[in-house]
């Protein structure tokens, strides 16, 4: 039990990164990124973890009664999470882009340069 | 290079790199522990500063200088999707038909909508006493209007969603942000440093100093650029079509 978390982030990228490599289709290429960096938040909450603790919010615990997952690494999740939407939808326009202008979506048609 | 010989590469470089993974996972502290250094200053810290949501506490006070980075990045990222999905010249926009909704599916959309409006703002408006906060509150509560498309058809929610307002909408936030920060210089602190407000009783809507007022641009923010972006893709998707 003592590494599994860690070698799922570890499982979760290598697959994300194969998907990118292998892909043939830029949506596609686009969803595995996504996946790439879904690992980043199991290998941040992983590492955040501790056992029998709680969320550390407040508002209904008592300070000090239990103990606490750790919070930095959650925020770290935070912004990972809303980065990632946001460079999920620049990429996607630019497929839009890329699909107007060259009428298709696979990365290995998109190879020769043009005007 | 081919298909094969790419497959290749992608099969030494992926097992070194899942070697080096592994290797690394190995060297980690174990799952679960109990040293958390780092976490248990920032309890510490957002219990000071009277914020029952430490996660707050850290976007917000201590780590607020980069969430100012991380806002900067949606606000690049929202400009980058207008600009490149806007109508070029050899495209027309032609007027969406109002297509027929199934009675359920409009009677659920409209029942809704308000909920989630309301529990979107609800969200941004406790992030610093319960889990949630600008992020994520603001995404529901953008959501939540396009139930409307869901519900009735494009026009209703052209509506009630002029973009143009959500756009300076967006500008202003990330201002309110910088101004909250700056606010700090002129009271004499250090920028986006919360001593300038007092704390407040723990555990109530005005706790936090300024944890609250960069919260609220932040939900702001995001509700706003969420919209823009559903938006600009919805337009290429309903609105723009190619050729004269």
């Amino acid at each position: 039990m003592g590494v599994l978390p860690y070698l799922v982030a570890a499982w979760i990228f290598l697959a994300g990164c194969y998907g990118l490599a292998t892909s043939r289709n830029l949506i596609h290429a686009v969803g595995c990124l996504a996946v790439c960096q879904s690992a980043t938040y199991v290998l941040l909450l992983a590492v955040g973890y501790r056992d029998h603790a709680t969320a550390p919010v407040f508002s209904d615990v008592q300070p000090g009664s239990r103990p606490v997952v750790d919070p930095v690494v959650q925020a770290l999740t935070l912004t990972d999470v809303v980065v990632g939407a946001t460079v999920t939808a620049l990429l996607l326009a630019l497929v839009v882009q890329v699909s107007k202008r060259h009428g298709t979506v696979d990365p290995d048609a998109l190879s020769e340069l043009r005007g | 290079m081919s298909r094969r010989a790419r497959l290749w590469l992608v099969a030494v470089g992926g097992g070194a790199l899942a070697a080096l993974l592994v290797a690394a996972c190995l060297d980690l502290p174990a799952f679960g522990g109990t040293r958390h250094p780092y976490g248990d200053r920032a309890v510490r810290e957002s219990l000071a500063r009277h914020t029952a949501n430490t996660i707050a506490s850290i976007n917000f006070d201590q780590r607020a200088f980069d969430t100012l980075g991380e806002i900067s990045i949606l606000f690049a990222a929202v400009l980058g999707c207008v600009v490149l999905l806007r109508q070029t010249r050899d495209e027309h926009r032609a007027r969406p038909e109002p297509e027929p909704v199934a009675l359920p599916v409009r009677r659920y959309a409209l029942a809704v909508l308000p909920v989630a409006l309301l529990t979107g703002l609800y969200v941004i408006a406790h992030g610093q006493l319960s889990p949630g906060g600008g992020f994520q509150g603001g995404v529901v509560a953008a959501t939540s209007l396009h139930l409307l498309y869901l519900g009735a058809d494009y026009r209703a929610l052209e509506r009630i969603r002029p973009v143009g307002l959500y756009e300076v909408g967006d500008a202003l936030a990330v201002s309110a942000y910088l101004v909250t920060g700056i606010a700090g210089l002129i009271g004499g602190t250090a920028f986006l440093a919360n001593t300038l407000l007092p704390y407040g009783t723990f555990n109530t809507l005005s706790s936090g100093g300024t944890v609250p007022l960069l919260n609220a641009a932040v939900g702001m923010e995001v509700a706003c650029a969420v919209v823009v972006l559903l938006a600009r893709f919805l337009d290429q998707a309903v609105e723009i079509e190619e050729g004269k």
